[in-house]
């Protein structure tokens, strides 16, 4: 089945990859001008608890062996322990990935709720008022710094104008009063589980503003590729076909039209994927939002190598996921590559 | 006109596609002073001391005649500041994208041209290090250096590198097939010339559009990272690192802040527009 | 049943105007097989697109004529109504059947699609017809044909998919715009006599644009010959093959081989009929064809020749002939 051949083959790829990615921050590490031993036994160790050190952290040994007890180790989910908390990095990463997780997610329908239509819309009005009021506006968007456009918002929003919250996740006040059970540590999601409507409205006020300024940045691309895509689509023969046919021009464009222009959409909109996890570690710290962007930006400002190595490899990874999934969705989209 | 051929007659078309453009006309307009004003901001900023100087008695002065911008925390005058500050800017600019494009160029030609297991092994390389969202990587990179400015451009020109060699392979995939490769090919051109002197002159277009709208996104990149911390030290009038203090003096001394993002923005702006307004003429004529 | 008076299609493209088609007079009767015949550019194609008025624009526009379809002018209709009127009236099929459908939907769903829309019909009705359908265009196994995507397909089969959606809601008149060309000859035939017994059945006209004189003569009732945008001679089919008028028909039927049995007992040299196709921007003073006719009188070069009826519904677009 031609299909499995292309699954089993993303897999793979994508296992190639992970690997690749490994060495890579494994380099990073290596990199390090100052000494990681000396680091981790702080400034007023003596020599011999420096080499004592150096042997446990076992970086007396030659760089392939600490390669590879590295990967081990990343095998295993082990990621080192935090130089500043003293705990497992991935103790520390499943208590903020989470968060992360739902904005990330939040940010992403809002850039294709945005993007989508703005896109279709440029298309068929090309070269109009319109197509060109939408450009602007898109280019506008991306090219604000996503971290400032975050401030700007929290001064407007929230010290002018009062209508949402500063920082933070939830409102305490709110999680006192119904306490929120964790079923998978998002907010949204484990709020309408356990039916706690307060905290999900909280939640989400508290998310709508870093999440919007997140998506501001992916919204261009998504409006492009749109736009690009639907025009390409529309200059085919099967449009003419079926406008041929006497399809109204709404069936045209949002059934024959649109789905194919979706396949090169939903491949970019996983690359925007990993714009997100980015932009999420700079946004975050300007909203106090208790995420893994957050705990990278804290753990960079400490110099903290196991912690901005471990978060570095998780985002990789999730990236890496995300766009498997969206070849997945290709795949499913596109019945020449189903029924290949 | 005539001595000129066809390839500068074309580029003669495109500037003037470009002039009529009122987008493109007011990306111009922008890059164009954001160069002039990184090139000679010394002699432009009212202030040009204030890079160093600390005034303590016009600590945090509103906007005025004097400050359009007010002051920061030390009394410095933030005009002068985001001025100085798009020196900063504009090397990291050029210097990322000269280092991406002196790997990618090469690497990514080669790849696409001759194909096979070189091209299997250039391509894994790129697609690892674009397993990582570029920001991050370019944190990892620099918090591992060691914070400086320095450090930020070779973090940064390390994550970015593989796109150009993407966007070259690309290239070089489609030219290849082309009737003129043929011809060279059966006549016996050797394959580094063929790939210097036949396939890069026509990836040109495509790479120049590509440029123009990367160096918002390496400014934008760059202040990401000064915002962190990790790209030039204070008191460097950097302006992702201008924001990340301004921003503990926000919502009541909100000037701090809001001036270099302002600037940035418009900087970005500047060349998005630019480099839009270039796609879309490259376009329509890369089909032709 | 279709009578097009003065057609006047004209393309505004950056290089200039192209005048694809300049005044065009024609007429298909009831249940006949019409051929319009000419080399590429000679404005056959965009005759058929405005006829169903499918020309874009930009950069195409109908500029001015009549197009009287049982007695109705379709220029003077509304979006609304055209799009009634195409698929169940007026259908047309397409030189590329590999590109004419939609990749990502079903056979049986885009046929049916049609079916729903003309018909009123319901799920299930549009499913049993559309599998009518596919059996009566010769497909052998239209159940499962209906569930599959066009590029699990051949070409002919996809052909007669396009044919079965054209034919669907029997349509008075059917546009069929060089739908053999990217086929093998043997199907492409098949097809041609698939397309006369369907329209017989259904009592339909054909508009058949093609640039395949064998083509016309094997199928054809009713010719046209077209040049640079207009026509230079049209008439019955066997009147026009026996005693063609124009120097350009006479320089195409010429040019086939000997073997077509069209010009028995001539000598089987290939011809050629001097010269190249007209740029349409700035077409040749006077008849389009002087500068490659070699009939050419000083004449020529300034009065633009109509169509004159030679002999009775042979008509010819000449000044040399009108002796």
């Amino acid at each position: 089945m031609k299909l499995g051949y292309y699954v089993a083959r993303r897999i793979i790829a994508m296992l190639i990859v992970l690997l690749g990615v490994s060495i890579i921050t494994f380099s990073i590490t290596r990199v390090v001008p100052s000494d990681p031993a000396r680091l981790w036994v702080g400034s007023r160790a003596t020599e011999q608890q420096i080499e004592q050190a150096r042997h446990e952290l076992g970086l007396d040994r030659p760089l392939y062996i600490q390669y590879l007890i590295y990967l081990g180790d990343l095998l295993h989910g082990d990621l080192g322990v935090s130089m500043h908390s003293r705990r497992p990095v991935v103790e520390d990463i499943r208590n903020y990935f989470p968060a992360t997780f739902e904005l990330t997610n939040l940010a992403m329908i809002l850039a294709v709720a945005i993007g989508l239509p703005l896109g279709i819309i440029s298309a068929t009005k090309k070269d109009t008022g319109t197509d060109h009021a939408v450009r602007i506006f898109s280019l506008w968007g991306v090219s604000m710094p996503v971290f400032w456009l975050g401030l700007l918002l929290q001064l407007l929003l929230s010290s002018t104008l009062h209508i949402l919250p500063t920082t933070g996740r939830v409102d305490p006040v709110v999680n006192l009063q119904s306490p929120l059970r964790t079923i998978t540590g998002m907010y949204t999601v484990d709020s309408l589980l356990t039916g706690n409507l307060p905290v999900f409205i909280s939640a989400l006020q508290h998310m709508i503003m870093p999440a919007f300024a997140l998506s501001c940045g992916c919204v261009v691309m998504i409006t492009r590729i749109t736009r690009s895509s639907m025009l390409e689509v529309l200059r085919q023969d099967y449009i003419r076909t079926a406008r041929s046919n006497g399809l109204a021009e709404r069936t045209v464009i949002y059934k024959h039209a649109l789905k194919n222009a979706l396949i090169p959409t939903v491949t970019v909109a996983g690359l925007t994927y990993g714009f997100l996890l980015g932009g999420s570690v700079l946004v975050e710290s300007i909203f106090d939002y208790p995420g893994i962007g957050l705990y990278a930006v804290g753990s960079t400002l400490l110099i903290d190598y196991p912690a901005i190595m471990g978060v570095t490899l998780l985002l990789a990874l999730v990236y890496s996921l995300v766009n498997l999934a969206v070849d997945m969705l290709y795949a499913f989209l596109d019945p020449r590559i189903r029924y290949g | 006109m005539g001595r000129l051929g066809r390839r500068g007659k074309e580029y003669l078309v495109t500037l003037n596609l470009l002039r009529k453009n009122p987008l493109s006309l007011a990306g111009i307009i922008i890059v164009l002073s954001f160069i002039v004003v990184a090139l000679f901001a010394p002699v432009i900023a009212p202030y040009p001391s204030d890079a160093t100087d600390v005034h303590l008695a016009r600590s945090l002065s509103p906007v005025s005649w004097e400050h359009p911008f007010g002051t920061d925390d030390m009394g410095r005058d933030i005009f002068s500041r985001v001025i100085l500050g798009s020196r900063i800017s504009l090397e990291i600019a050029v210097v990322v994208i000269a280092v991406s494009l002196g790997v990618g160029i090469p690497m990514g030609a080669a790849a696409g041209y001759m194909g096979g297991w070189i091209d299997e092994t250039i391509m894994r390389i790129t697609d690892m290090f674009l397993a990582f969202p570029s920001i991050l990587l370019a944190m990892a990179i620099a918090a591992a250096l060691g914070p400086s400015l320095t450090n930020t451009m070779i973090a940064i020109s390390l994550t970015w590198w593989p796109w150009y060699t993407r966007l070259l392979r690309g290239q070089a995939l489609s030219i290849r097939e082309r009737t003129f490769v043929e011809a060279a090919k059966s006549m016996g051109v050797s394959k580094k010339r063929i790939i210097f002197q036949h396939i890069l002159p026509h990836t040109f277009s495509s790479i120049i559009v590509q440029i123009s709208m990367d160096i918002g996104y390496v400014i934008l990149t760059a202040a990401g990272l000064g915002f962190v911390g990790l790209g030039a030290q204070p008191p460097a009038p950097e302006w992702g690192l201008m924001i990340s203090i301004g921003r503990t003096f926000m919502p009541q001394w909100w000037w701090y802040a809001t001036f270099p993002g302002l600037a940035i923005m418009i900087a970005v702006l500047g060349f998005n527009f630019l480099g839009d307004a270039l796609r879309d003429i490259m376009d329509p004529r890369l089909r032709t | 049943m279709l009578k097009i008076e003065g057609l006047k299609t004209y393309f505004y493209t950056y290089k200039g105007l192209i005048k694809a088609v300049d005044s065009v007079d024609l007429e298909i009767g009831r249940g006949e097989i019409f051929g319009l015949v000419g080399e590429s550019g000679s404005g056959k194609s965009t005759v058929a697109l405005s006829t169903i008025r499918l020309v874009t624009w930009p950069p195409g526009k109908i500029v001015d004529g009549r197009i009287l379809f049982q007695g109705d002018d379709l220029l003077l209709k509304t979006d609304e109504e055209m799009r009634r009127i195409r698929g169940s009236e007026i259908s047309m099929i397409f030189q590329e059947p590999t590109t004419s459908l939609n990749p990502v939907f079903t056979i049986g769903d885009q046929i049916a699609e049609v079916i729903m829309l003309h018909q009123n019909a319901g799920k299930d009705t549009a499913k049993s017809k559309t599998l009518e359908m596919l059996n009566e265009v010769g497909i052998a196994d239209p159940k499962r044909v209906f569930g599959e995507y066009p590029h699990e397909l051949s070409g002919g089969m996809m052909q007669r998919a396009m044919i079965a959606t054209a034919l669907s809601c029997k349509p008075r008149l059917l546009i069929a715009d060089e739908p053999t060309t990217s086929l093998d000859v043997t199907i492409g035939f098949q097809i041609l006599q698939l397309i006369k017994e369907l329209v017989s059945t259904i009592g339909a006209s054909v508009m058949l644009i093609t640039h395949d004189l064998g083509i016309v003569a094997e199928t054809c009732d009713k010719v046209a010959v077209m040049y640079a945008g207009q026509v230079v001679e049209k008439g019955d089919v066997k009147r026009l093959f026996e005693n063609p008028m124009h120097p350009y028909t006479k320089g195409l039927l010429s040019s086939l081989p000997g073997k077509s049995g069209l010009l028995e007992g001539k000598k089987s040299i290939l011809s050629v009929i001097k010269g190249s196709v007209p740029d349409l921007i700035s077409p040749p003073q006077g008849c389009r064809f002087h500068p490659r006719c070699e009939l050419a009188k000083e004449s020529c070069t300034k009065d633009k020749p109509r169509l004159h009826e030679i002999e009775p519904g042979h008509f010819v677009a000449c000044l040399t002939c009108n002796n």
